[in-house]
Protein backbone atom coordinates (compact mmCIF):
# COMPACT_ATOMS: atom_id res chain seq x y z
CA UNK A 1 0.00 0.00 0.00
CA UNK A 2 2.32 2.44 1.12
CA UNK A 3 6.15 3.16 0.12
CA UNK A 4 6.98 3.51 3.88
CA UNK A 5 9.72 0.89 5.21
CA UNK A 6 8.25 1.50 8.83
CA UNK A 7 5.23 3.13 9.67
CA UNK A 8 4.65 4.32 12.92
CA UNK A 9 1.15 5.15 13.52
CA UNK A 10 -0.66 6.94 16.55
CA UNK A 11 1.24 4.86 19.16
CA UNK A 12 0.77 5.33 22.63
CA UNK A 13 2.69 4.15 25.93
CA UNK A 14 1.68 4.81 29.64
CA UNK A 15 3.14 3.88 32.69
CA UNK A 16 1.31 4.32 35.36
CA UNK A 17 0.57 8.34 35.80
CA UNK A 18 3.08 8.68 33.19
CA UNK A 19 2.43 9.00 29.75
CA UNK A 20 5.46 8.32 28.35
CA UNK A 21 4.77 7.90 24.41
CA UNK A 22 1.49 9.47 23.60
CA UNK A 23 0.25 9.30 19.65
CA UNK A 24 3.38 9.08 18.01
CA UNK A 25 3.11 8.92 14.12
CA UNK A 26 6.15 8.89 11.99
CA UNK A 27 7.60 7.17 8.47
CA UNK A 28 10.55 5.85 7.50
CA UNK A 29 11.20 5.32 3.61
CA UNK A 30 13.68 2.30 2.06
CA UNK A 31 17.05 3.76 2.71
CA UNK A 32 16.86 6.72 5.23
CA UNK A 33 18.53 7.99 8.21
CA UNK A 34 15.91 8.95 10.43
CA UNK A 35 17.25 10.27 13.49
CA UNK A 36 14.59 10.50 16.48
CA UNK A 37 16.08 13.34 19.11
CA UNK A 38 14.67 14.88 22.11
CA UNK A 39 15.23 15.96 25.72
CA UNK A 40 16.40 13.51 28.41
CA UNK A 41 13.11 11.41 29.24
CA UNK A 42 11.26 12.50 26.16
CA UNK A 43 10.36 8.39 25.49
CA UNK A 44 12.91 8.02 22.48
CA UNK A 45 14.35 4.92 24.16
CA UNK A 46 10.27 3.92 25.13
CA UNK A 47 9.74 4.70 21.33
CA UNK A 48 12.41 2.21 20.33
CA UNK A 49 11.52 -0.39 23.14
CA UNK A 50 8.05 -0.45 21.55
CA UNK A 51 9.17 -0.63 17.85
CA UNK A 52 11.59 -3.37 18.43
CA UNK A 53 8.94 -5.87 20.29
CA UNK A 54 10.36 -5.30 23.78
CA UNK A 55 6.88 -3.57 25.01
CA UNK A 56 3.52 -3.76 23.67
CA UNK A 57 2.06 -0.24 22.76
CA UNK A 58 -1.25 0.78 24.70
CA UNK A 59 -2.50 2.16 21.58
CA UNK A 60 -1.30 2.48 17.68
CA UNK A 61 0.22 0.21 15.14
CA UNK A 62 3.88 -0.11 13.98
CA UNK A 63 4.10 -1.37 10.48
CA UNK A 64 6.91 -2.52 8.85
CA UNK A 65 7.26 -3.66 5.80
CA UNK A 66 3.41 -3.47 5.19
CA UNK A 67 3.23 -5.49 8.46
CA UNK A 68 2.41 -4.71 11.80
CA UNK A 69 4.80 -6.20 14.34
CA UNK A 70 2.93 -5.27 17.31
CA UNK A 71 2.32 -8.47 19.65
CA UNK A 72 5.52 -9.60 18.04
CA UNK A 73 7.90 -10.99 20.62
CA UNK A 74 11.44 -9.01 19.76
CA UNK A 75 13.42 -11.80 18.69
CA UNK A 76 10.50 -12.19 15.86
CA UNK A 77 10.47 -8.74 15.16
CA UNK A 78 14.71 -9.30 14.62
CA UNK A 79 13.75 -11.73 12.16
CA UNK A 80 11.94 -10.14 9.93
CA UNK A 81 14.63 -7.61 9.33
CA UNK A 82 14.36 -5.25 11.90
CA UNK A 83 17.64 -5.05 14.90
CA UNK A 84 18.19 -3.06 17.83
CA UNK A 85 21.40 -1.86 19.95
CA UNK A 86 20.93 -1.09 23.57
CA UNK A 87 21.93 1.99 25.14
CA UNK A 88 23.83 0.14 27.93
CA UNK A 89 25.40 -2.13 25.92
CA UNK A 90 24.90 -5.50 26.81
CA UNK A 91 27.40 -7.94 25.57
CA UNK A 92 27.51 -11.70 26.53
CA UNK A 93 30.57 -11.16 28.52
CA UNK A 94 31.94 -14.68 28.99
CA UNK A 95 31.72 -14.96 25.31
CA UNK A 96 34.21 -14.31 22.90
CA UNK A 97 33.92 -11.14 20.67
CA UNK A 98 33.61 -13.94 17.34
CA UNK A 99 30.56 -16.24 19.62
CA UNK A 100 28.72 -12.38 20.51
CA UNK A 101 28.79 -11.78 16.70
CA UNK A 102 28.15 -15.10 15.95
CA UNK A 103 24.97 -15.09 18.04
CA UNK A 104 23.33 -11.93 15.63
CA UNK A 105 24.89 -14.28 12.93
CA UNK A 106 22.71 -17.65 13.26
CA UNK A 107 19.61 -16.60 13.05
CA UNK A 108 19.92 -16.46 9.15
CA UNK A 109 22.80 -18.86 8.46
CA UNK A 110 21.97 -21.44 11.37
CA UNK A 111 25.04 -23.63 10.37
CA UNK A 112 27.69 -22.79 12.61
CA UNK A 113 30.57 -22.79 10.21
CA UNK A 114 28.74 -20.24 7.72
CA UNK A 115 27.71 -18.43 11.15
CA UNK A 116 31.29 -17.53 12.23
CA UNK A 117 32.72 -16.61 8.59
CA UNK A 118 30.02 -14.20 8.41
CA UNK A 119 31.03 -12.87 11.58
CA UNK A 120 34.14 -12.52 10.77
CA UNK A 121 33.36 -10.31 8.24
CA UNK A 122 31.26 -8.33 10.16
CA UNK A 123 33.78 -8.25 12.81
CA UNK A 124 36.16 -6.84 10.12
CA UNK A 125 34.10 -4.17 8.96
CA UNK A 126 33.52 -2.56 12.08
CA UNK A 127 37.23 -2.65 12.83
CA UNK A 128 37.40 -5.49 15.86
CA UNK A 129 39.51 -7.97 14.15
CA UNK A 130 42.07 -7.37 16.67
CA UNK A 131 39.95 -8.48 19.34
CA UNK A 132 37.98 -11.14 17.67
CA UNK A 133 38.82 -13.43 20.32
CA UNK A 134 38.84 -11.49 23.28
CA UNK A 135 36.10 -12.24 25.88
CA UNK A 136 33.26 -9.54 25.52
CA UNK A 137 33.47 -8.92 29.03
CA UNK A 138 37.03 -7.11 28.76
CA UNK A 139 36.71 -4.84 26.14
CA UNK A 140 36.57 -0.90 26.45
CA UNK A 141 33.53 0.95 26.18
CA UNK A 142 34.43 1.90 23.03
CA UNK A 143 35.01 -1.22 21.78
CA UNK A 144 31.91 -2.19 23.52
CA UNK A 145 29.84 0.17 21.16
CA UNK A 146 31.17 -1.63 17.91
CA UNK A 147 30.42 -4.67 19.42
CA UNK A 148 27.24 -3.61 19.84
CA UNK A 149 27.19 -2.33 16.15
CA UNK A 150 28.29 -5.96 15.03
CA UNK A 151 26.14 -7.77 16.68
CA UNK A 152 23.02 -6.17 15.35
CA UNK A 153 24.51 -5.95 11.67
CA UNK A 154 25.22 -9.61 11.72
CA UNK A 155 21.15 -10.45 11.67
CA UNK A 156 21.31 -9.07 8.39
CA UNK A 157 18.84 -6.04 9.29
CA UNK A 158 16.92 -3.97 6.95
CA UNK A 159 16.56 -1.45 9.14
CA UNK A 160 18.87 -1.00 12.32
CA UNK A 161 17.83 1.05 15.10
CA UNK A 162 20.94 2.51 16.95
CA UNK A 163 19.83 3.49 20.62
CA UNK A 164 23.16 6.25 21.16
CA UNK A 165 25.82 4.09 19.74
CA UNK A 166 28.20 7.63 20.21
CA UNK A 167 27.36 8.21 23.81
CA UNK A 168 30.53 8.15 25.68
CA UNK A 169 33.14 8.43 22.70
CA UNK A 170 35.55 10.94 22.17
CA UNK A 171 35.66 13.05 19.20
CA UNK A 172 37.81 10.63 17.30
CA UNK A 173 35.92 7.99 18.02
CA UNK A 174 32.83 9.62 17.21
CA UNK A 175 33.94 10.46 13.80
CA UNK A 176 35.16 6.80 13.42
CA UNK A 177 31.73 5.31 14.13
CA UNK A 178 30.34 8.35 12.23
CA UNK A 179 32.09 7.03 8.76
CA UNK A 180 31.14 3.28 10.01
CA UNK A 181 27.26 4.10 10.25
CA UNK A 182 27.29 6.03 6.87
CA UNK A 183 28.94 2.65 5.17
CA UNK A 184 26.00 0.44 6.64
CA UNK A 185 23.57 3.03 5.27
CA UNK A 186 24.98 3.03 1.49
CA UNK A 187 25.35 -0.67 1.50
CA UNK A 188 21.54 -0.66 1.77
CA UNK A 189 20.40 -0.50 5.35
CA UNK A 190 18.28 2.03 7.07
CA UNK A 191 18.68 3.58 10.17
CA UNK A 192 16.75 5.03 12.86
CA UNK A 193 19.11 6.80 15.20
CA UNK A 194 18.67 8.03 18.58
CA UNK A 195 21.22 10.23 19.42
CA UNK A 196 22.26 13.12 22.20
CA UNK A 197 25.11 14.46 19.96
CA UNK A 198 23.99 17.28 17.66
CA UNK A 199 26.61 16.99 15.52
CA UNK A 200 26.33 13.81 14.64
CA UNK A 201 23.15 12.89 14.44
CA UNK A 202 22.31 16.47 11.67
CA UNK A 203 25.85 15.16 10.14
CA UNK A 204 23.97 11.55 9.48
CA UNK A 205 20.38 12.21 9.38
CA UNK A 206 18.30 12.94 6.49
CA UNK A 207 14.98 14.18 8.32
CA UNK A 208 14.96 14.50 12.15
CA UNK A 209 11.70 14.05 14.42
CA UNK A 210 12.23 15.56 17.72
CA UNK A 211 10.05 14.43 20.57
CA UNK A 212 9.25 15.66 24.33
CA UNK A 213 7.42 14.42 26.92
CA UNK A 214 6.25 11.53 24.36
CA UNK A 215 4.71 13.48 21.65
CA UNK A 216 6.27 14.65 18.29
CA UNK A 217 7.19 18.24 18.44
CA UNK A 218 8.89 19.02 15.12
CA UNK A 219 9.88 16.53 11.79
CA UNK A 220 11.92 17.58 8.63
CA UNK A 221 15.50 18.27 7.38
CA UNK A 222 18.05 18.74 9.89
CA UNK A 223 18.68 22.57 9.48
CA UNK A 224 14.57 23.15 9.72
CA UNK A 225 13.98 21.13 12.54
CA UNK A 226 17.03 22.65 14.46
CA UNK A 227 15.52 26.03 14.21
CA UNK A 228 12.06 25.07 15.05
CA UNK A 229 10.87 27.82 17.80
CA UNK A 230 9.31 24.22 19.40
CA UNK A 231 12.50 22.09 19.74
CA UNK A 232 14.82 25.20 20.90
CA UNK A 233 12.01 25.58 23.67
CA UNK A 234 12.12 21.74 24.80
CA UNK A 235 16.03 21.83 25.23
CA UNK A 236 16.68 25.52 26.00
CA UNK A 237 13.55 26.41 27.58
CA UNK A 238 10.99 29.47 26.16
CA UNK A 239 13.23 32.18 27.35
CA UNK A 240 15.57 31.52 24.23
CA UNK A 241 12.65 31.10 21.33
CA UNK A 242 13.38 34.57 20.35
CA UNK A 243 16.52 35.17 21.25
CA UNK A 244 19.02 36.18 18.55
CA UNK A 245 20.91 33.87 16.36
CA UNK A 246 23.75 33.14 17.55
CA UNK B 1 43.09 -33.42 24.20
CA UNK B 2 41.21 -36.40 22.34
CA UNK B 3 44.25 -38.41 22.81
CA UNK B 4 43.99 -37.65 26.56
CA UNK B 5 39.76 -38.43 26.64
CA UNK B 6 40.77 -42.17 24.52
CA UNK B 7 43.46 -43.09 26.84
CA UNK B 8 40.86 -42.52 30.08
CA UNK B 9 37.82 -43.74 28.43
CA UNK B 10 40.15 -47.10 27.59
CA UNK B 11 41.48 -47.20 31.47
CA UNK B 12 37.45 -46.89 32.23
CA UNK B 13 36.58 -49.80 29.77
CA UNK B 14 39.68 -51.94 31.29
CA UNK B 15 39.84 -50.51 35.09
CA UNK B 16 36.78 -53.14 36.77
CA UNK B 17 38.87 -55.86 35.84
CA UNK B 18 41.09 -55.05 38.58
CA UNK B 19 39.02 -53.25 41.06
CA UNK B 20 37.77 -54.63 44.52
CA UNK B 21 34.02 -54.96 44.64
CA UNK B 22 33.92 -51.66 46.49
CA UNK B 23 36.04 -49.73 44.45
CA UNK B 24 33.14 -50.66 41.30
CA UNK B 25 30.94 -49.28 43.58
CA UNK B 26 32.49 -46.02 44.23
CA UNK B 27 32.78 -45.37 40.66
CA UNK B 28 29.49 -46.42 39.82
CA UNK B 29 28.43 -43.40 41.88
CA UNK B 30 30.87 -41.33 40.28
CA UNK B 31 29.48 -42.16 36.93
CA UNK B 32 26.30 -42.28 37.62
CA UNK B 33 26.63 -38.71 39.17
CA UNK B 34 28.16 -37.24 36.40
CA UNK B 35 25.47 -38.42 34.37
CA UNK B 36 22.73 -36.53 36.45
CA UNK B 37 25.32 -33.84 36.60
CA UNK B 38 25.69 -33.74 33.17
CA UNK B 39 22.05 -33.60 32.45
CA UNK B 40 21.25 -30.68 34.82
CA UNK B 41 23.80 -28.96 32.71
CA UNK B 42 22.20 -28.60 30.05
CA UNK B 43 19.48 -26.53 31.43
CA UNK B 44 21.47 -25.21 34.76
CA UNK B 45 24.82 -24.68 32.95
CA UNK B 46 24.54 -24.16 29.32
CA UNK B 47 21.52 -22.28 29.76
CA UNK B 48 21.49 -20.88 33.00
CA UNK B 49 18.63 -21.48 34.63
CA UNK B 50 18.97 -22.55 38.07
CA UNK B 51 16.74 -26.08 38.44
CA UNK B 52 17.40 -26.51 42.54
CA UNK B 53 14.26 -29.24 42.03
CA UNK B 54 16.15 -32.12 39.51
CA UNK B 55 14.94 -34.28 42.17
CA UNK B 56 12.00 -34.47 40.91
CA UNK B 57 12.50 -35.75 37.54
CA UNK B 58 14.96 -38.54 39.28
CA UNK B 59 11.99 -39.45 41.69
CA UNK B 60 9.31 -39.69 38.62
CA UNK B 61 11.13 -41.50 36.32
CA UNK B 62 12.09 -43.74 39.05
CA UNK B 63 8.36 -44.45 40.12
CA UNK B 64 7.45 -44.40 36.52
CA UNK B 65 9.77 -47.58 35.87
CA UNK B 66 9.69 -49.10 39.32
CA UNK B 67 5.79 -49.49 39.38
CA UNK B 68 5.72 -50.38 35.52
CA UNK B 69 8.17 -53.06 36.13
CA UNK B 70 5.94 -54.74 38.95
CA UNK B 71 2.18 -54.33 37.94
CA UNK B 72 2.93 -54.52 34.05
CA UNK B 73 5.71 -56.46 34.06
CA UNK B 74 7.36 -54.40 31.60
CA UNK B 75 11.39 -54.27 31.24
CA UNK B 76 13.03 -51.49 33.17
CA UNK B 77 14.90 -51.21 29.76
CA UNK B 78 11.38 -49.62 27.86
CA UNK B 79 10.22 -48.49 31.06
CA UNK B 80 13.02 -46.16 31.89
CA UNK B 81 12.24 -44.16 28.36
CA UNK B 82 8.46 -43.72 29.62
CA UNK B 83 9.75 -42.84 33.09
CA UNK B 84 11.70 -40.22 31.46
CA UNK B 85 8.85 -39.09 28.98
CA UNK B 86 7.17 -38.56 31.93
CA UNK B 87 9.76 -36.37 33.92
CA UNK B 88 10.10 -34.51 30.27
CA UNK B 89 6.56 -33.51 30.73
CA UNK B 90 6.77 -32.43 33.96
CA UNK B 91 9.78 -30.20 33.09
CA UNK B 92 7.38 -28.78 30.17
CA UNK B 93 5.24 -27.68 33.30
CA UNK B 94 7.60 -26.46 35.40
CA UNK B 95 9.55 -24.80 32.11
CA UNK B 96 6.31 -23.45 30.86
CA UNK B 97 5.49 -21.71 34.52
CA UNK B 98 9.06 -20.51 34.82
CA UNK B 99 9.83 -19.15 31.59
CA UNK B 100 6.03 -18.46 30.68
CA UNK B 101 5.94 -16.03 33.18
CA UNK B 102 9.62 -14.82 33.05
CA UNK B 103 10.86 -16.31 36.70
CA UNK B 104 14.59 -15.60 36.87
CA UNK B 105 17.14 -16.49 39.28
CA UNK B 106 16.30 -17.56 42.62
CA UNK B 107 12.44 -17.24 42.04
CA UNK B 108 13.14 -20.04 39.36
CA UNK B 109 14.96 -22.00 42.03
CA UNK B 110 12.10 -21.66 44.59
CA UNK B 111 9.86 -23.03 41.64
CA UNK B 112 11.90 -25.85 40.82
CA UNK B 113 12.64 -26.60 44.58
CA UNK B 114 8.47 -26.35 45.11
CA UNK B 115 7.55 -28.69 42.51
CA UNK B 116 10.45 -31.34 44.26
CA UNK B 117 8.43 -31.03 47.40
CA UNK B 118 4.37 -31.24 46.06
CA UNK B 119 6.01 -34.64 44.10
CA UNK B 120 8.12 -35.80 47.20
CA UNK B 121 4.78 -35.00 49.23
CA UNK B 122 2.42 -36.78 47.45
CA UNK B 123 4.32 -39.48 46.66
CA UNK B 124 4.63 -40.05 50.52
CA UNK B 125 0.47 -39.51 50.66
CA UNK B 126 -0.24 -41.87 47.95
CA UNK B 127 -1.03 -45.73 48.84
CA UNK B 128 0.07 -46.88 45.00
CA UNK B 129 3.42 -45.36 45.34
CA UNK B 130 3.53 -47.39 48.48
CA UNK B 131 3.39 -44.02 50.79
CA UNK B 132 6.19 -43.28 53.32
CA UNK B 133 7.59 -46.94 53.20
CA UNK B 134 8.19 -46.77 49.75
CA UNK B 135 8.67 -49.44 47.17
CA UNK B 136 11.31 -52.40 47.79
CA UNK B 137 12.50 -54.01 44.43
CA UNK B 138 13.24 -57.89 44.45
CA UNK B 139 15.90 -58.68 43.19
CA UNK B 140 15.76 -61.26 40.62
CA UNK B 141 19.30 -60.71 39.15
CA UNK B 142 17.53 -61.03 35.51
CA UNK B 143 19.49 -58.90 32.90
CA UNK B 144 15.46 -58.55 31.60
CA UNK B 145 14.64 -56.91 34.76
CA UNK B 146 17.62 -54.29 34.78
CA UNK B 147 18.96 -56.67 37.27
CA UNK B 148 22.81 -57.99 37.66
CA UNK B 149 24.61 -60.81 39.31
CA UNK B 150 28.11 -59.00 38.66
CA UNK B 151 28.29 -55.28 39.82
CA UNK B 152 30.84 -54.45 37.10
CA UNK B 153 27.79 -54.57 34.57
CA UNK B 154 26.09 -51.98 36.89
CA UNK B 155 29.58 -50.17 36.11
CA UNK B 156 29.08 -50.67 32.62
CA UNK B 157 25.97 -49.26 32.57
CA UNK B 158 26.56 -45.97 34.51
CA UNK B 159 29.69 -45.52 32.13
CA UNK B 160 27.45 -45.65 29.26
CA UNK B 161 24.60 -43.46 30.67
CA UNK B 162 28.08 -40.79 31.51
CA UNK B 163 28.80 -41.06 28.18
CA UNK B 164 25.66 -40.70 26.77
CA UNK B 165 24.15 -37.55 28.35
CA UNK B 166 28.28 -36.25 27.55
CA UNK B 167 27.83 -37.24 23.60
CA UNK B 168 24.11 -35.09 23.80
CA UNK B 169 25.84 -32.22 25.52
CA UNK B 170 28.92 -32.13 23.27
CA UNK B 171 26.59 -32.34 20.48
CA UNK B 172 24.45 -29.29 21.62
CA UNK B 173 28.07 -27.32 22.36
CA UNK B 174 28.89 -27.73 18.82
CA UNK B 175 25.50 -26.80 17.52
CA UNK B 176 23.20 -23.84 16.99
CA UNK B 177 21.51 -24.62 20.41
CA UNK B 178 24.40 -24.59 22.34
CA UNK B 179 25.76 -20.99 21.55
CA UNK B 180 21.57 -19.65 22.03
CA UNK B 181 21.72 -21.32 24.94
CA UNK B 182 25.45 -20.11 26.60
CA UNK B 183 24.12 -16.70 25.07
CA UNK B 184 20.54 -17.13 27.48
CA UNK B 185 22.46 -17.73 29.96
CA UNK B 186 25.10 -14.43 29.73
CA UNK B 187 21.99 -12.17 28.95
CA UNK B 188 18.59 -12.98 27.84
CA UNK B 189 16.99 -9.44 26.50
CA UNK B 190 20.33 -9.45 24.11
CA UNK B 191 19.74 -12.46 23.03
CA UNK B 192 16.31 -12.18 22.17
CA UNK B 193 17.05 -8.75 20.49
CA UNK B 194 19.36 -10.59 18.24
CA UNK B 195 16.60 -13.07 17.50
CA UNK B 196 17.08 -15.86 19.72
CA UNK B 197 13.79 -17.28 20.70
CA UNK B 198 14.57 -17.82 24.07
CA UNK B 199 11.69 -18.66 25.55
CA UNK B 200 11.87 -21.81 23.12
CA UNK B 201 15.40 -22.63 23.60
CA UNK B 202 14.94 -22.67 27.20
CA UNK B 203 11.67 -25.44 27.30
CA UNK B 204 13.81 -27.39 24.90
CA UNK B 205 16.69 -27.37 26.97
CA UNK B 206 14.80 -27.86 30.27
CA UNK B 207 12.83 -30.76 28.17
CA UNK B 208 16.31 -32.59 27.34
CA UNK B 209 17.39 -31.94 30.63
CA UNK B 210 14.73 -33.42 32.29
CA UNK B 211 14.41 -36.63 30.02
CA UNK B 212 17.49 -37.91 30.88
CA UNK B 213 17.35 -36.79 34.65
CA UNK B 214 13.89 -39.43 34.62
CA UNK B 215 16.24 -41.90 32.36
CA UNK B 216 18.52 -42.00 35.36
CA UNK B 217 15.74 -42.53 37.88
CA UNK B 218 15.79 -46.08 36.70
CA UNK B 219 19.01 -46.96 37.28
CA UNK B 220 18.38 -45.31 40.81
CA UNK B 221 15.79 -47.80 41.06
CA UNK B 222 17.12 -51.05 40.00
CA UNK B 223 20.46 -50.41 40.96
CA UNK B 224 19.32 -49.37 44.95
CA UNK B 225 16.41 -51.79 45.00
CA UNK B 226 14.21 -49.39 46.85
CA UNK B 227 12.17 -45.96 46.35
CA UNK B 228 11.61 -43.50 49.69
CA UNK B 229 10.26 -40.14 48.61
CA UNK B 230 12.39 -38.82 50.76
CA UNK B 231 15.23 -40.09 49.43
CA UNK B 232 14.28 -39.84 45.77
CA UNK B 233 12.11 -36.72 45.68
CA UNK B 234 14.18 -35.04 48.55
CA UNK B 235 15.87 -31.74 48.61
CA UNK B 236 19.47 -33.77 49.45
CA UNK B 237 19.41 -35.20 46.53
CA UNK B 238 18.78 -32.03 44.19
CA UNK B 239 22.03 -30.80 46.17
CA UNK B 240 24.04 -33.82 44.92
CA UNK B 241 23.01 -33.08 41.50
CA UNK B 242 23.58 -29.59 41.10
CA UNK B 243 26.90 -29.64 43.23
CA UNK B 244 29.16 -31.93 40.65
CA UNK B 245 28.75 -29.64 37.72
CA UNK B 246 28.67 -26.40 39.94
CA UNK B 247 32.19 -27.34 41.33
CA UNK B 248 33.70 -29.38 38.28
CA UNK B 249 32.55 -26.18 36.22
CA UNK B 250 29.07 -25.68 35.10
CA UNK B 251 28.44 -24.61 31.26
CA UNK B 252 31.50 -26.76 30.53
CA UNK B 253 31.40 -30.32 28.55
CA UNK B 254 33.45 -31.99 30.85
CA UNK B 255 32.59 -30.41 34.61
CA UNK B 256 30.43 -32.34 35.63
CA UNK B 257 32.56 -35.62 35.08
CA UNK B 258 35.57 -33.67 36.83
CA UNK B 259 32.96 -32.40 39.56
CA UNK B 260 31.67 -36.02 40.11
CA UNK B 261 35.49 -37.18 40.32
CA UNK B 262 36.23 -34.83 42.81
CA UNK B 263 33.08 -35.08 44.92
CA UNK B 264 31.73 -38.74 44.93
CA UNK B 265 34.78 -40.33 46.65
CA UNK B 266 34.60 -37.76 48.86
CA UNK B 267 31.11 -37.97 49.66
CA UNK B 268 31.56 -41.87 49.77
CA UNK B 269 34.62 -42.38 52.19
CA UNK B 270 33.10 -38.92 54.80
CA UNK B 271 29.27 -40.79 55.23
CA UNK B 272 31.21 -43.78 56.00
CA UNK B 273 33.12 -42.00 58.47
CA UNK B 274 31.18 -39.89 59.77
CA UNK B 275 27.91 -41.96 60.14
CA UNK B 276 30.66 -44.17 62.00
CA UNK B 277 31.02 -41.47 64.42
CA UNK B 278 27.34 -41.13 64.64
CA UNK B 279 27.56 -37.66 62.33
CA UNK B 280 25.16 -38.89 59.67
CA UNK B 281 24.22 -35.72 57.40
CA UNK B 282 27.22 -34.40 58.15
CA UNK B 283 28.87 -34.37 54.59
CA UNK B 284 25.99 -31.89 53.88
CA UNK B 285 28.34 -29.11 55.60
CA UNK B 286 31.43 -30.13 53.77
CA UNK B 287 29.33 -29.75 50.90
CA UNK B 288 28.19 -26.66 51.80
CA UNK B 289 31.81 -25.75 53.20
CA UNK B 290 32.98 -26.75 49.48
CA UNK B 291 30.69 -24.66 47.63
CA UNK B 292 31.57 -21.63 49.48
CA UNK B 293 35.02 -22.16 48.76
CA UNK B 294 34.24 -23.11 44.95
CA UNK B 295 31.76 -19.70 44.57
CA UNK B 296 34.62 -17.07 46.33
CA UNK B 297 38.06 -18.88 44.72
CA UNK B 298 36.88 -20.57 41.36
CA UNK B 299 33.51 -19.36 39.98
CA UNK B 300 33.71 -20.46 37.05
CA UNK B 301 34.37 -23.74 38.39
CA UNK B 302 37.70 -26.71 38.54
CA UNK B 303 37.47 -27.43 35.15
CA UNK B 304 38.05 -24.07 33.05
CA UNK B 305 40.77 -23.66 36.00
CA UNK B 306 42.56 -26.05 35.36
CA UNK B 307 42.52 -25.85 31.47
CA UNK B 308 43.36 -22.76 31.49
CA UNK B 309 46.34 -24.01 33.59
CA UNK B 310 46.87 -27.28 31.23
CA UNK B 311 46.24 -24.62 27.98
CA UNK B 312 44.10 -27.09 26.84
CA UNK B 313 41.47 -25.94 24.64
CA UNK B 314 38.07 -24.10 26.50
CA UNK B 315 35.78 -26.93 26.47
Amino acid sequence: MSAALLAVRGLSKRFGGLQAIRDLSFDMAPGEVLGLIGPNGAGKTTAFNLISGFLVPDEGDVVFDDRSLVGLKPHAVCQVGLARTFQIVRPFPRLSVLDNVKIGALGRRPAMAAAREHARAVIARVGLESKMLAAAGALTLPERKRLELARALATEPRLLLLDEVMAGLNPTEIVAILGLIEGINRSGVSILLIEHNMRAVMSLSHRIVVISFGEKIAEGPPAAVANHPKVVEAYLGDAYVHAPQA
Amino acid sequence: MRVACALALAALLVLPLFLSSYAVTLFIFIFFYAYLGQAWNIVGGYAGQLSAGHAAFVGVGAYASAMLSMHAGLTPWIGMFIGGALSACLGVVIGYLGFRFGLRGFYFVLLTVAFAEICRIVALNTEATGGAQGLYIMFTGNPRQFQFQDNRVYYYVALGLMLGATGIAAWIERHRFGAYLSAIRDDEAAAEALGVDTFRYKMLAMTISSFLTGVGGTFYAFYLFSLQPNAVFGIPLSVEIIIRPIVGGAGTLLGPILGSFILSPLAEVSRAYFQAGGWSGAHLIMYGGLLIAVVLFLPQGAYPFIARHLRLGQR
